[in-house]
């Protein structure tokens, strides 16, 4: 059965860069524009796993990962963040906001998929 | 899929691009005008961050490299580690309009490279060196985690023992002690034994806790490395020991409490399958209010500009086929109080509610083209060596789609004319006890259904005498002709008033006033100019909300139904012959309120045969033209007013004298839509020199 | 959209015409250049336009300008209420609507058929005249649409 991915990035290129290669992949791709958005079709879906930017307007990606965690029902979702290679801190952050894993911009669409599996139940 | 979706992609980028740099110019503007917002600051650098981010897909290296310097100076901004004061914000603005460049310039497949952007790049290193020079922090790294035990030269499998003891957060961020030891088992042979012996009774068992362990042996020819891999996610949540020598100590002797036991059973079960703690106000809801009222943004969607002129199109037949069955009913024979009658009323009602809903949805923001003008604003300050702020009023005012489109050019020659012409030196306003700084405001405001644009600048105003002077050289006026003010400033839009030579160079490219006035009117606007000398002048641009609908005054003359725009309408009247006075056998004037006012005969103007009607059983209309010029309309009669769908007959044909286009009436029949203009500028041909000599010859 | 027919392509294909009367005489066109035929409504006339020009119509919300054909070719004009179908064709990225008497004819062309134009005919005639074709003892003429709207610059505002 197809893995269903909830794709989250304010910038329309990553958005389609992302489900090309998750299509590509096999997984069903779901979108949204930023943190707020994502909250949205997080209350009628439940894909196996979340791939959020961080930089987004409105909520951006700590925040949507804080809400997630601090929602009964969702909380157990895994949440990857695609993060830009020399920053520690946002790495660091990241975690503590709860996220499970991450991605590095650019990402390589093996090591993204690999990292999809490797969190989806 | 397309023929190339990567080739898609490329296109969804570059125009994202253009957004991202609308609202990166746009931010850093506010943060110069001194705007303090943080979420300001946050928009500038996610635009920048975002070009990076889809730069570094398509491998522009210079562009990314390029977004990278820019985005680390915001980036220190926005954390306060550096003030953006007037000579940063001056860096920040030539960095935004490089980046436009470097991104165009990609755009078109031309190469970029580094050494378009040293210059600035060399600015933002030495911010980012004065900085660390003056804060010299040292950044604290994190511990490295212990290397782990040599890889041992021998047998390619080897056993490692390693002991896995999660702790709350690992499952708090949703990662799964199944999974990882699903990992593991893809580098090798696995045994996995479960250690409980922590668990307390399940009436003290505490949901979000942790209380099990797992010991695992793992054969495997991967190195240390790639089992730690395994780990990466985790590794802070989480106590790891791994041993590469088996160590059986580890596994107790005793039976284990059944995994399922625990409530963390490993199929994708995590240790709060538990009763949930009670939930409060869902926070993912609450959480959602909260920043959605922060921000009040409205929803969009994206829709193919075909699809929306497809759709006014088939509105604009509905409101043609609603008149026109509204007429089959009148000609029926059937009483406006039938229910036939009154049903047609609502439809009416109806389709012009759906009209006026369709061309809101073309209906767009004016910042679409003001956007463009900070970026001259500041080339034409830095070219002519004035000092200019462009201050901007009502962006958010909206008009139609074509309309948008077409006012970008007015309103650069405009601003140019302002800034070259209007605006002194800085001596001079020195001089005059101005301040330094020059300013142009661009404003855009509704006023009686048009839409009003003004380009108003403080600099000298207009220098009548010398515009006079060049108009009588150029033979446009009479050297004795007697103009108020606002006359002589307009002079400014007649054709032949801007000789080559005095066209700088960058107002330039040969375009004189009278250029931009015409394209105005091609687009049923007006434009004019008034000024005060020594505190500025001011273009105001007056343009209907959109062009493909027009408010007529419908009149009838010599069996010809015609539209009369009624913005070109001042008045209309029944003339008395005695007002009426023929200066020549082609021309007659009406005395009106002191003044006089050539009479045109529409019928005859527009050759309709010959028009029997004496004047003063006309109806006459008196307009006024985009020039200011007026003249009287003869028609037999008025019918009335209505809203008409302008239809173009150069589409099928060619452009008609003294006719701007055509619509549909009621009864199927096209009615023509008269050009005010050129009817009014047909009656002073010969020139305003033969109009007042005529006038003073007679009286 | 088909463009005006060119029959001075020496191809062998087989066109199809419409063949219609105008006065005595008979005319055909490519079929691909016409879009519709229809009866005659009033027109409304335009300022300063050409005689040929009999006014505009509304085809559907558009605005048709209307071609008397006889007028256009110079024939003798008789009374214009005889004139009652209009042809309308797509010519380039414009229709307009050609004014003649009525329909006659389909006709199946071979180009093998097509005699050149007597030399004594007039300039209208020879500016829109690609050649005749017997047909059943009849004489029609070929006609090109390409210069019934003369270009712009030759009509004088």
């Amino acid at each position: 059965m197809a893995l269903t991915v909830l794709t989250v990035d304010d910038s329309r290129t990553m958005r389609d860069m992302l489900k090309h290669s998750l299509v590509a992949a096999g997984f069903r791709v779901l979108q949204a524009e930023d943190g707020l958005d994502g909250l949205e079709v997080l209350k009628t879906e439940k894909p196996d796993v979340v791939v959020t930017d961080i930089n987004m307007p409105r909520l951006d990606g700590f925040g949507f990962i804080e809400a997630v965690r601090s929602d009964a029902e969702r909380r157990t979702m895994p949440v990857l963040v695609l993060t830009t290679e020399a920053d520690p801190d946002k790495k660091s952050r990241a975690k503590a906001a709860g996220a499970t894993g991450w991605i590095v911009k650019p990402f390589d669409p093996v090591k993204l998929v690999d990292a999809i599996r490797r969190v989806a139940a | 899929m397309a023929a190339d979706p990567m080739a898609e992609i490329r296109e969804v980028f570059f125009q994202e691009c253009e957004e991202q740099l609308g609202e990166l110019e746009s931010g850093l503007l506010q943060m110069e005008n001194g705007s303090k917002d943080a979420e300001t600051v946050n928009a500038v650098f996610r635009a920048v961050h975002s070009i990076k981010g889809g730069a570094g897909i398509f491998a522009l290296d210079a562009l990314v490299r390029f977004a990278h310097v820019f985005e680390t100076t915001l980036d220190a901004i926005r954390g306060g580690r550096l003030a953006a004061d007037p000579p940063i914000m001056a860096l920040l603005l030539r960095a935004a309009d490089a980046l436009m460049d470097l991104v165009r310039a990609a755009r078109q497949g031309e190469p970029i490279s580094d050494t378009q952007t040293q210059d600035l790049v060399a600015e933002f290193n030495a911010l980012a060196a004065g900085k660390a020079a003056a804060h010299a922090k040292a950044e604290a790294k994190p511990a490295a985690p212990p290397p782990p035990p040599p890889a041992p030269s021998g047998p390619p499998k080897r056993s490692w023992v390693i002991r896995l003891t999660p702790k709350p957060p690992l499952y708090a961020k949703a990662n799964e002690t199944a999974l990882l030891l699903r990992e593991l088992s893809l580098l090798g042979e696995i045994e996995v034994e479960v250690d409980a012996s922590g668990l307390p009774d399940l009436a003290d068992i505490d949901p979000e806790a942790t209380y099990l362990s797992w010991n695992i042996v793992l054969s495997t020819d991967k190195d240390s490395a790639a089992i730690r891999g395994v780990f990466d996610f985790v590794e802070d949540d989480c106590d790891i020991e791994m041993f590469e020598q088996p160590d059986f100590s580890f596994f107790d002797g005793g039976s284990e409490p059944e995994a399922e036991a625990a409530p963390a059973a490993p199929a994708g079960g995590t240790e709060s399958n538990a009763p949930a703690p009670p939930a409060a106000p869902n926070p993912v809801e609450t959480m959602a209010a909260q920043a959605e009222n922060a921000s009040s943004v409205s929803q969009t969607i994206r829709v193919d500009l075909d699809r929306v002129d497809r759709m006014i199109d088939l509105v604009g037949e509905l409101v043609i086929t609603e008149a026109m069955l509204s007429q089959r009913v009148l000609e029926a024979g059937l009483a406006r109080t039938s229910a036939v009658a009154m049903a047609l009323e609502e439809l009416e009602a109806l389709t012009r509610e759906i009209q006026d809903s369709v061309m809101a949805i073309r209906a767009q923001p004016v910042r679409a083209v003001f956007q463009r003008m900070p970026r001259l604003v500041r080339e034409l300050a830095a070219h002519t060596g004035k000092q200019v702020r462009l201050v901007t009023e009502g962006e958010s005012t909206e008009v139609d789609k074509t309309v948008i489109e077409r006012i970008a050019d007015p309103l650069t020659h405009m601003i140019r004319n302002a800034i070259d012409h209007g605006l002194e030196s800085t001596e001079k306003r020195l001089a005059a006890g101005k301040s330094p700084e020059g300013q142009v405001r661009l404003t855009a405001l509704h006023r009686s259904g048009r839409i009003v644009i003004e380009v108003a600048d403080d600099g000298a105003g207009i220098n009548r005498a010398r515009v006079k002077q060049k108009a009588i050289e150029n033979g446009l006026i009479n050297p004795d002709a007697q103009l108020t003010d606002d006359e002589t400033d307009n002079l400014i839009f007649l054709p032949g008033f801007s000789t080559a030579s005095e066209i700088s160079d960058i107002s330039g490219r040969g375009v004189g006033m009278d250029v931009v006035r015409r394209s105005v009117q091609a687009m049923g606007g007006r434009i004019s100019i008034t000024s005060r000398p020594g505190l500025g002048s001011t273009f105001t641009l007056s343009l209907p909300l959109t062009l493909a609908v027009l408010d007529g005054m419908v009149v009838k003359t010599s069996d010809q139904t015609l539209i009369v725009p009624l913005a070109a309408v001042l008045e209309t009247l029944r003339p008395n012959m005695s007002d009426i006075h023929p200066l020549d056998n082609r021309t007659s004037v009406l005395a009106l309120r002191g003044g006089y006012v050539p009479m045109v005969d529409v019928a005859e103007a527009l050759e309709f045969g010959n028009h029997t009607t004496p004047p003063d059983q006309c109806v006459a209309l008196l307009v006024e033209s985009e020039g200011g010029n007026r003249a009287i309309l003869l028609v037999d009669e008025i019918q009335g007013q209505r809203q008409v769908v302008i239809k173009s007959i150069e589409a099928n044909y060619r452009a008609v004298y003294g006719i701007a286009a055509a619509t549909v009436m009621g009864d199927g029949h096209v009615a023509l839509i008269l050009d005010v203009d050129t009817i009014v500028s047909a009656t002073r041909d010969s020139g305003r020199t033969d109009f007042n000599r005529s006038i003073s010859q007679v009286f | 959209m088909g463009p005006a027919m060119d029959l001075d392509k020496t191809d062998a294909k087989i066109h199809e015409l419409i063949a219609f009367r105008v006065g005595k005489q008979e005319f055909s066109i490519n079929v691909t250049s016409v879009r519709e035929i229809r009866g005659w409504t009033s027109a409304t006339i335009l300022p300063k336009a050409p005689r040929y020009i009999r006014g505009v119509i509304n085809l559907r919300g558009a605005v048709l300008p209307i071609v008397d054909f006889a007028v256009r070719l110079g024939l003798p004009t008789a009374e214009p209420t005889a004139r009652n179908v209009i042809i309308v064709v797509q010519i380039e990225q414009k229709q307009i609507g050609l004014l003649v008497d009525a329909v006659s004819d389909i006709i199946t062309l071979n180009h093998n058929s097509i005699q050149p134009t007597p030399d004594v005919s007039s300039d209208a005639v020879s500016t829109f005249l690609r050649g005749l074709l017997p047909v059943d003892g009849r004489m029609i003429s070929l006609v090109s649409l390409d210069n019934v709207l003369p270009p712009e610059s030759a009509v004088a505002a």
